[in-house]
């Protein structure tokens, strides 16, 4: 340690320029050096474009034309637009659903791989892979599993007698939005499964112990030991579950693109759709807009809804 | 504790040290196999089922592929590797996969760059505000792409970046450096404040510190920012859709999407090929490094 600390004050007493030396032993400076790169990028090419979006919601741009200000007509024309309404309630299914679908089944996965078993890294090595593989690959060999005459789920439920001719999996909104949920919670339990088997495995033994001499059940250990103990983890799981499938795009555009007839568009899709193929920039980023309220309200709920549990048990936020 | 009595060498004799979750929990043998083993496997069955298939699909011949009277589809009887010739000779896949590393590769390392010296300031010069540029940088995190992208097509096009790798290079570090900056600042926190005062002590300017003492201790932390950095910017697809336009700059799995699907008549096995050498750097890269990766994602989330 004396041998670096050495070398480094004689690096240091050898240099050209001390000034310079100086300077960046200077705190402010350091700091707005640091920092500068990342707040730089950040503003030019996310807070920027924020408000650049805000403000196009409200012109009538399109691709290589710069609009003008037209006030509300933006929304006015969604307001009165059936496919932009389909486009929200969908959105809002689509999140309940699948959110309900993640957690129900990944909160399982977790009590599953929490117990002791064999090969229980590899285990929750390969319960990750459908998170780790480009959704868009996963979605086009959904897709094919999805396929109306040579799908393998038919021909399964064939081969088992369940029925007789093959699942019509896109053909009908109900089906293909069923089905685009079914794609979605695949792609979202191993995340959710991995998140809250962290937070499982941060419980103290003792505990479950105790209440067992206690002569409390199954259930009741899991209402009143494990529950609890997992909602900090589970409100910022629940937090960006919710934000991301809410604002999902690459699942519903890789299998449907929106169809059959705009019966399956997302709120994002439906503004890509309008915004970049059709040109009109306006409206898309009107589309776009109309899914920042929703996606506060979501938020601020499922973070306060789940955390206020914490503040009221006097721990310390993080 | 389960785990050592498990791994421990040597017979331990079983009336001496009892399993002592299996005996609380009424876990036994049957029992457990009906409520453990059984979902368990049906979840790793269709959780893996897709990849199963897609590979299946990949090495299928075209009369088999369609053909479910006489071939059972759940298995390969002649494999051909017709439909990875094809891909890769009759299309642009090895150029969309170089595309994709490159991208990626670039936008990793100049996240990881700006990210380092973010999660340092924020993390240990101390300066008053921290914690507020902290919050931002965490917030920028949770502003959807599908929010931007419209946006910020309008200013790729007014920049002249349209159609150019840039457009993607920039762009991809607005969800990255939040995700990164996060990512380290967690890590700086782990390695002792002491060791940076001793050098500050010794005469070792800032710079140096980061240099010499933080970086090579946060290594981990960097393979694992960097890991994560790179699968994201590899998955990216809405970005990728919208600034790019023509077949040789597109990235892969946009130009899997666009490119190889023409028409009606979609060439499964093709396809299928596509999206499975697609998926495999990413599915190589993180089994090389699954530790790291499931440790900063578990840590990341417990933050």
């Amino acid at each position: 340690m004396v041998d670096v600390a050495e070398r480094w004050s004689a690096s240091r007493a050898g240099s050209p320029s001390r000034l310079l030396a100086r300077l960046f032993d200077w705190k402010p400076f350091l700091v707005v050096l640091c920092l500068m790169p990342a707040i730089g990028l950040l503003a030019v090419f996310l807070t920027y474009p924020l408000g650049l979006g805000l403000w196009l919601a409200f012109t009538d741009t399109k691709i290589g034309r710069a609009g003008e200000f037209v006030g509300l007509e933006n929304f006015v024309s969604l307001w009165h637009d059936p496919i932009f309404w389909t486009a929200v309630g969908n959105t809002l299914v689509y999140t309940s659903v699948a959110t309900v679908g993640k957690f129900a089944l990944g909160l399982w996965l977790a009590l599953l791989l929490n117990h002791h078993i064999p090969f229980k890294s590899i285990i929750r090595a390969i319960v990750l892979v459908p998170w780790i593989v480009p959704t868009v690959l996963s979605a086009v060999a959904f897709w094919w599993i999805y396929d109306p005459q040579y799908s393998i789920i038919s021909y399964i439920l064939k081969g088992l007698g369940w029925r007789e001719t093959n699942v019509d999996f896109l053909g009908t909104p109900w089906h293909a939005r069923f089905s685009l949920i079914a794609a979605n919670i695949w792609r979202g339990i191993p995340f959710v499964a991995i998140s809250l088997l962290a937070g499982l495995q941060t419980i103290s033994p003792s505990l479950y112990e105790a209440a067992m001499l206690d002569g409390a059940g199954a259930w009741q250990r899991f209402r009143h030991i494990t529950a609890p103990m997992l909602m900090p983890v589970l409100s910022v799981v629940l937090t960006f579950s919710v934000l991301f499938t809410f604002t999902d795009f690459q699942l519903v555009y890789a299998i449907t693109r929106g169809g059959p007839i705009n019966s399956t568009h997302l709120m994002a899709t439906l503004a890509f759709q309008r915004g970049i193929p059709g040109g009109q920039l306006g409206e898309g980023a009107a589309i776009a807009v109309s899914m920042i309220p929703f996606l506060v309200a979501a938020t601020l709920l499922s973070y306060f809804g789940l955390a206020r549990r914490k503040w009221q048990q006097g721990e310390a936020n993080d | 504790m389960t785990d050592a009595t498990l791994s421990s060498p040597g017979p331990v004799p079983p009336a001496a040290a009892p399993d002592r979750l299996t005996v609380i929990s009424w876990e036994s043998g049957p029992r457990k196999l009906v409520t453990v083993y059984l979902p368990l496997a049906c979840f790793v069955i269709v959780l893996l089922f897709p990849f199963y298939w897609m590979t299946v699909t990949t090495f299928k011949p075209n009369n088999e592929l369609y053909n479910y009277k006489d071939f059972n589809p759940l298995f390969v009887h002649s494999p051909t590797l017709a439909n990875v010739k094809k891909l890769f000779f009759d299309t642009d896949y090895p150029q969309w996969l170089w595309t994709s590393m490159l991208i990626a590769i670039a936008a990793t390392a100049l996240s990881i760059a700006v990210s380092v010296l973010a999660a340092y300031a924020i993390q240990r010069l101390r300066f008053r505000g921290a914690s507020f540029v902290g919050l931002a940088i965490y917030l920028a995190y949770l502003v959807p792409p599908s929010i931007l992208f419209i946006p910020l097509a309008a200013m790729v096009v007014k920049l002249g970046l349209f159609d150019s790798p840039f457009a993607l290079i920039l762009t991809y570090p607005t969800f990255l450096v939040p995700f990164c900056t996060w990512l380290l600042i967690g890590y700086f926190k782990s390695i002792p404040y002491e060791l940076e005062e001793c050098a500050l002590i010794d005469g070792a300017s800032r710079l140096q510190i980061l240099r010499k003492i933080t970086l090579p201790l946060a290594v981990p932390g960097l393979i694992s920012a960097g890991i994560f950095a790179f699968t994201l910017s590899w998955n990216e697809f809405i970005y990728a859709l919208a600034f790019i336009q023509s077949s040789e700059k597109k990235t892969l799995p946009v130009a899997v999407l666009t490119q190889l699907v023409q028409g009606d008549d979609y060439q499964w096995g093709a396809l299928m090929a596509g999206a499975l050498f697609g998926s495999i750097p990413v599915a190589l890269f993180y089994s090389l490094f699954v530790d790291y990766y499931v440790s900063s994602l578990t840590g990341a989330v417990k933050e």
